[in-house]
């Protein structure tokens, strides 16, 4: 009986201790996000925000393409991001964990990350002015001679992609990096022991190893550029809309609150299955 | 326990002395402050510095883009917090509707001295009572560079969906001017738009957007122009090349033959203020001669100052740029923004993201 008392003494500290946390949670993130759901089910009619419960948003969704076409950019710029990004910088935090001296890491780290202390705002008009038809790489390119017309590399697609690639390189480097410096060298030695040559051992030991790393990085890089806006904005050009984009033309002259919060309801939701597949496959990597 | 007179007189003065320095800044605040929801141009300290001196107030300005996100500030605040607003003279009659807004005595503004095209009593009266005052205008037309392009094309508006500067132009990504300026270019009337009409439009603009390079907001569509990146910005006008005159002289603007588009910000008090009188005062600096030839060249954007008098608080370089001289023809030449119902700006809104999604 004495021990059940302790224990629910301990439960209670344990909910204290809790406390301030799920109130914080509750007030602002449970709170506002119920309060969008609901509103994503009213209407705008006319002026007015009418708070009748109604699908009207959602089948606007699915039923207007300019809208589920939004989504639909918005996946195929975050999977082309998400892939190159992991392709580059698996190298990158391989050769900082393997290459570089261990005094130097840090400052190798450091180094990595030197693009997040600027404005996310300044660094994506910077890419805009590198990437411009007189910025820097093409006039590089043309002075070479290895083009003849400058290229195409903002205002469409492919600079909303370099400009993502460079900020979320960075931060697949620093979870893989984690992941790649935890690894005991024993693994490597018992592999090339059974006789693996490098690349055998990278394939079949290091590199599955190194997946949840990967895959935790994968993740952030997919939640934080699914709903991003101001990359797209600038470096897009408008040229196709992603999500965020949508939304927020929902938002602005307009002030359609019900349309743009369903459909950031439904950002939400591919988010949350996103997490779902990366934590099952989180869970069963450690079984 | 005994109580000197000098320890009760000390105490006295002291919380005497106390009371008048916390009430004090209090009562000069109250006084002293004015909240004004603004568009950008209103943030220059060229325009707002002189009226802070000569009143000896303290203007604190919250700048916003879009009518959405006023609407969405003013519901979050308490009656009374703002003073002054800056609007979209389009939303005017939204503001009314509202009952956000106050009266202003007509004959303490100078109503008369506005260009006529730009009272807009329609929009900012409502049963002979006037809820805001026109401040500022311009047109969404074209801006272009003349080393680039050849100015004569720019005076038909149909080189902008021909394949002649293919890639060589940008959209300023706003719904209601594209959709406006595109029916003026058809040879419809904005005021006479119709649900019916947009399907021609929605047409228009897709062959637009097939020899744009880009659609992009007003610091992209600028920086697009001034880098080189593109020759023609459709939807612009002397707010996106005015003011670079001096430093990019071969950025100009024009309003081709077909017409272009007029939009007009008003300025009004908040019915709820509690500074009804400095709040009006602020706006008659701002409608004045003086008040309008800075807000006129405000840093954020230059564009035509509605009052007609101000052209004598402008120099010649200024009034080049804002191409003054030719006002009376191009006012004659450009409509208002399509004033359209709920069920009408939703469609053009759909078009238009139906258009940059193409």
């Amino acid at each position: 009986m004495a021990a059940t008392a302790l224990e629910r003494m301990e439960r209670r500290k344990a909910w204290a201790f809790a406390l301030p946390a799920l109130l914080w949670t509750g007030f602002f993130f449970i709170v506002p996000f119920a309060y969008m759901a609901a509103i994503s089910f009213w209407t705008r009619q006319g002026r007015e925000i009418v708070a009748t419960w109604t699908l009207d948003n959602y089948i606007a969704f699915f039923g207007k393409a300019h809208f589920f076409k939004g989504l639909v950019v918005s996946l195929e710029i975050t999977a082309t991001v998400t892939v190159i990004s992991i392709l580059l910088a698996y190298p990158l935090a391989w050769i900082i964990a393997e290459r570089v001296p261990k005094k130097w890491q840090r400052f190798a780290l450091i180094m990595a990350i030197l693009p997040f202390w600027t404005s996310y705002v300044v660094r994506s008009y910077s890419w805009l002015l590198v990437l411009s038809k007189g910025g820097v790489v093409n006039q590089a390119l043309l002075w070479l001679g290895v083009i003849a017309e400058p290229l195409e590399l903002s205002a469409n697609r492919t600079g909303t992609v370099i400009g993502f690639v460079h900020f979320f390189v960075m931060l697949l480097t620093l979870t893989i990096y984690a992941n790649l410096i935890q690894l005991s060298p024993n693994y490597r030695r018992a592999a090339a022991d059974l006789g693996a040559n490098a690349f055998q051992t990278f394939w079949f030991v290091v590199l599955p190893l190194t997946l949840p790393g990967i895959m935790v990085g994968a993740f952030l890089t997919f939640v934080l550029c699914i709903g991003d806006y101001i990359t797209p904005q600038i470096l897009g050009g408008n040229n196709e809309l992603v999500l965020p984009q949508v939304i927020m033309l929902q938002l602005g002259r307009r002030a359609d609150f019900p349309m743009a919060a369903a459909l950031s309801l439904v950002l939400m939701v591919v988010v949350t299955l996103a997490y779902i597949a990366c934590a099952r496959w989180l869970k069963m990597e450690r079984t | 326990m005994t109580k000197t007179v000098l320890g009760g007189l000390s105490r006295r003065m002291l919380l005497a002395t106390a009371a008048a320095l916390t009430l004090a800044p209090a009562a000069a605040s109250a006084q002293d402050e004015l909240n004004a929801l603004v568009w950008c141009d209103h943030t220059d300290p060229a325009l707002v510095e002189p009226f802070e001196k000569a009143n000896n107030v303290k203007v604190n300005l919250k700048e916003y883009e879009g009518t959405g996100a006023a609407i969405s500030i003013i519901e979050q605040s308490r009656p009374g917090d703002w003073d002054v607003l800056v609007i979209d003279a389009v939303d005017v009659p939204r503001a009314i509707d509202m009952d956000i807004l106050g009266e202003m005595p007509a004959d303490k503004l100078p109503l008369n001295d506005l260009f006529p095209e730009v009272r807009m009593d329609a929009t900012t009266t409502k049963d002979g009572k006037v809820y805001a005052v026109t401040e500022k205008f311009g047109y969404n037309t074209i801006s272009y560079d003349k080393t680039k392009v050849d100015p004569a094309d720019m005076e038909d508006l149909s080189v902008v969906w021909s394949d002649k500067y293919k890639g060589r132009i940008a959209l300023y990504d706003y719904y209601l001017p594209m959709v406006g300026l595109t029916a003026v270019g058809i040879g419809k009337k904005t005021a006479d738009l119709k649900l019916d009409d947009l399907p021609t439009i929605k047409e228009k603009l897709f062959e637009m957007k097939k020899v744009a390079r880009q659609a992009s907001d007003v610091v992209a569509s600028q920086t697009a122009l001034a880098t080189g990146e593109v020759d023609i910005v459709v939807g612009g006008g002397e707010w996106l090349t005015a003011g670079l005159s001096a430093e990019k002289p071969n950025l100009d603007w024009t309003i081709p033959k077909q017409g272009a588009l007029r939009w007009a910000q008003s300025i009004g008090v908040f019915k709820d203020s509690e500074k009804q009188d400095l709040a009006l005062k602020f706006v008659q600096y701002i409608v004045s001669p003086e008040g309008q030839a800075r807000l006129a060249t405000s840093s954020c954007y230059w564009a035509m100052p509605a009052n007609a008098k101000a052209g004598e608080h402008l120099s010649d370089q200024q009034k080049t740029a804002l191409r003054w001289d030719k006002q009376p023809e191009y006012l004659k030449n450009s409509q208002l923004y399509p004033v359209a119902d709920a069920d009408m700006d939703a469609a053009m809104q759909d078009i238009w993201t139906e258009t940059l999604q193409q």
